[in-house]
Order: structure tokens, then sequence, then C-alpha cells
């Protein structure tokens, strides 16, 4: 096996177990929502250490830039104005993939190995198995993976894996200024947020909570939010994501049973075969046409 | 060198290569089509070339699929019309199914059971084809809740026609002496007066 920290825990289009024998440590970013102040640096320590760099966009009026996730934009920071209690808030979100504990993208990818799930919890595309399908974003409750227009293939967040693998926090982590990104054992992330919203509550948030949703399992990316009862505020941060039922009708109990079904009548058929003989043209009919073509 | 001029002509030359055309990219669908839909079946890839071929070849097949079967439909939907003798050899398939079809009433050209397939293949189509629009994503971005819906559905019609082609093709090779309609046009009279007397009064005249 290659380094522990990339141990697999789930993999597309699989059916039999990985190798699950050692236990790793999850690990999660946490977000830090009420201390963000919008400076774009995670976004620019993306781009640097995951060589991507977008395309020079233009101005919409407003401070998202680029104004969408992209396949070279893995993160992107959301800016909304909401009025609270006669008070403006200015609610900045970075979006990007949540590494949900039960991933929509990798329930929906068909092709094996292109999604994968490490058992640390980071969920990785790996690109050179990736077939273009766009099933990722199909499967995905918070319209995350973007498919590359050079080269077909779907792009995300990798939570730095690469860096993880080795010891070292996301580059995102790594440029935050105000120490509003935090990165390390899950465990330990949800213990610094309950000290957090602790703090946020004395100061009059009494909705302050931990956005880790537990429909899809829970995320090894969480967010401190003020307003944790109404995640909507953030640019749409969906309340109660979880994989779309569609989903898991069409990539779970579709799946077996359509493949019985489909088997079921080839096999009846070779066994209609077996048991009736084939259905011939009856001799007595040929013989009775012979009899009217004679002369 | 023919066996026998008075063989009665089921299908005409053009009849048999839009059957075939649609059969054809039929096949390649339901190949790269189960890839993508089972790991049990993602080694089908490699009749494409490779997974990412499998996924570009495969929408431009279906569209030709489409194609073909709109002609056909064309073709034979009159023929294909249910009257009251279909639904009651329908509702004696069984004994069609059990060799004993002797007593069933008259057919014309097709049979109930062929004009069911025949309907149950243009509405199949239909959704195949406005579902897998839907689904192409190298063309098309659709909301992603009217995606995973029409990923059911295609997965669905899919399924269901599978099914239905894998009946049609196992009827052709059941009834013996039907197989070379398809390939080279005609029927033997025997052939045809006994499965399909109706047709057989028809174009004989007797």
């Amino acid at each position: 096996m290659a380094l522990q920290s990339l141990d697999i825990k789930q993999r597309s289009a699989t059916t039999t177990a990985t190798p699950s024998v050692r236990q790793t440590v999850e690990v999660a970013k946490l977000i830090d929502v009420t201390t963000c102040i919008g400076c774009k640096a995670c976004q620019a320590a993306c781009m640097e250490w995951n060589d991507i760099r977008d395309e020079i966009g233009t101005c919409s009026g407003v401070y998202d830039n680029p104004t969408d996730l992209t396949e070279n934009s893995w993160t992107v920071m959301r800016f909304a104005e909401v009025e609270e209690a006669g008070k403006l808030e200015w609610l900045i979100r970075k979006d990007g993939c949540m590494h949900c504990a039960d991933p929509g993208c990798l329930k929906a990818c068909p092709s094996p190995g292109a999604i994968i799930q490490y058992s640390n919890g980071i969920v990785d595309f790996h690109e050179e198995n990736c077939i273009g399908c766009g099933y990722c974003i199909t499967g995905c409750p918070f319209n995350v993976p973007r498919i590359s227009k050079k080269d077909g293939k779907a792009y995300k967040c990798t939570l730095c894996s690469d860096r993880v693998a080795v010891g070292q926090a996301p580059a995102c982590v790594k440029a935050c200024p105000t120490g509003a990104l935090h990165f390390g054992a899950k465990e330990d992330m949800q213990d610094y947020a309950a000290s957090r919203i602790i703090d946020l509550k004395s100061r009059g948030y009494d909705q302050a909570g931990l956005y880790d949703p537990p429909g899809v399992g829970g995320t090894h990316v969480m967010y401190v939010l003020h307003h944790a009862d109404r995640p909507g505020l953030y640019s749409g941060l969906p309340k109660d994501p979880s994989i779309s039922p569609l989903v898991s009708l069409w990539k779970g109990f579709a799946k077996p049973l359509a493949t019985v079904a489909m088997a079921a009548v080839a096999l009846g058929s070779l066994f209609h075969y077996v048991t009736k003989g084939p259905n011939e043209v009856s001799k007595q009919l040929e013989d009775e046409l012979e009899k009217e073509d004679a002369p | 060198m023919i066996r026998n001029p008075k063989d009665l002509t089921r299908y005409t030359p053009q009849e048999r290569v839009n059957h075939w055309l649609g059969g054809i990219c039929f096949i390649l669908l339901a190949l790269s089509g189960l890839a993508f839909f089972h790991p049990a079946f993602w080694p089908l890839t490699q009749l494409f070339g490779g997974g990412v071929w499998a996924r570009i070849l495969h929408p431009f097949i279906g569209v030709l699929m489409a194609g073909s079967f709109l002609s056909l439909f064309l073709r034979f939907r009159s023929l294909n019309v249910m009257t009251p003798a279909d639904k009651e050899w329908l509702s004696r398939a069984g004994e069609m199914l059990d060799g004993k079809d002797h007593n069933l009433p008259e057919q014309g050209k097709y049979n109930g059971g062929q004009k069911l397939m025949f309907w149950a293949l243009a509405i199949g189509m239909l959704l195949l084809l406005i579902t897998g629009i839907v689904l192409w994503r190298a063309y098309f971005n659709l909301p992603v809740d009217v995606v995973r819906f029409a990923a059911v559905i295609h997965a669905a019609a899919a399924a269901v026609l599978i099914a239905v082609v894998m009946v049609h093709i196992y009827a052709a090779i059941w009834v013996k002496g039907t197989m070379r309609a398809m390939w080279y046009g005609t029927v033997t009279r025997a052939w045809a007066k006994q499965h399909h007397r109706a047709w057989y009064r028809q174009v004989t005249g007797k």
C-alpha cells in the first residue's frame, strides 16, 4: 500500500471491499464564517498550490470573483448582504467541495476509480479515470463538480490531498490571515467549533452553530455559522442536504433490479427454447401447398 | 438462385436496411449504456475504445437510432394498429408461448405481440431521446433536478427496451423460418399461412 494517509475507503463503480484494515484519523477543514473577512487569500493559495488559473472575467458589480466555481476555481468566496434585526450583515462563505462522508458524486460515478474517498474522509477525483459523463454533477447535493471544456474531465477541491498525505494543512488554510480556516482531526475541529459557538452565543448570536449536515453522513468541510438555523442566508447553503432520492434509486435499487430482470428475460428465453422446442412450420401445411403447386 | 419463386416478399431491401441500421445502433447503445449503468458491465466500454470513447459515442449513436427508428415507425405505423382480434390474441398469448398456436385467431402481417412490441419501442424510443438529450452534458446543461429525473427515466426505459428487444430476437430464433424475412426479405407460403394467415390471404388472394 501507498501512504497510509491515502488508504482508500470507497471507490466509484466498485462493488467489492477496498483494503480497510488500517484505521486512520478522519480529518476536517473548519471554515469559521464569523471571522472571515473575504480577502480571497484562500482562492489565491488554491490557484498557487494546484497550479490552476481561471480565465480573467468581468466585474459583475459584486465582490464575487469569479462568480461561480469552475474547473479552474475550486474554491470561491460568496458574498451575501443580509439584513438581520435592522442591521446589515455581510455573510461571506468560502464555497467548494464539502467532502461528504456519503458522497453523491461517488455514488453516481460509473467509472471505476475515478472518484476515491480516502479513509481520512477526503473525496478526490482521479481525472485519469474520469470519462466526462457528468454523473458526479448529477449526484452532488452541493453543486460542486465542474467539467472542463478543455479536456472533458471533472474537477473540484481535493482538500489538498497531496499536502494532507504528507502531514500538511491544505493551501487555503495555510494562507488564511484571520484564522478563519482550521484543519486537523475532525473531532478536534468539532471541539474547536464548540468553543467558537459558545463565544458567538455570548455575543448575541443565539442561533450560532456548526454546519456538519447529517443527511450526507456529515462532511469533512464544516462551517461555523452565526445563523445555523438558516444556512440558506449564506448564498444558498442547503439546509438539510442529502443525496437526491432519484439518484439513490438510479444508482442504488434500480441497478441490481434491472440487471436481474434483464438476465431473467435472457435466461427465460433460453429455457423456453430448451423446454418447448422450436416453433416450426407445419409439415402438413407445406405438403398441402406442394400439392396445390403440382400440375 | 432463388429456391422457390413462389416465396412471399415480406420486407423490401429498404425496410431491411432501415431495420438493421436501427438494430446495430440499439446493440451498440445497449452495450455502452449498460457499462454506465452497473459496474458489472463496465468492461464493455473496451468494445468502444475505453470509457471516454463510449461516453462520447453513445449519444451520437443515440441520435442515429432515433432517426432510423422514426423512419421505421413511419413505414410500419399503419400496419401496427391494434384491432379486437389482436386483443384476443394477446389475451391468449399463453397458448402461443406453449407452442400450441393453431387455434389462435387469424393474424395479419403482425400479431398482437408484435404490435405491442412496436408501440413499446415507439414510447421507449421517445423517452430515451428526450431524456438522453437532457443527460448530454457535452452540449446541454439543464437544471440538476431535471437531469436526475431524466437519468432515472433513461435507465428505466432502456432496461425495459433491452428486455423487449431480447424477446424480439428470441421470437425470431424460436419461430423457424422468420429470420430470413429480415435477412433477405422472403418467407415461405407455409410460414405465412401458419403464422399470419390473414396476411397470407391478402398477398396471395387465396
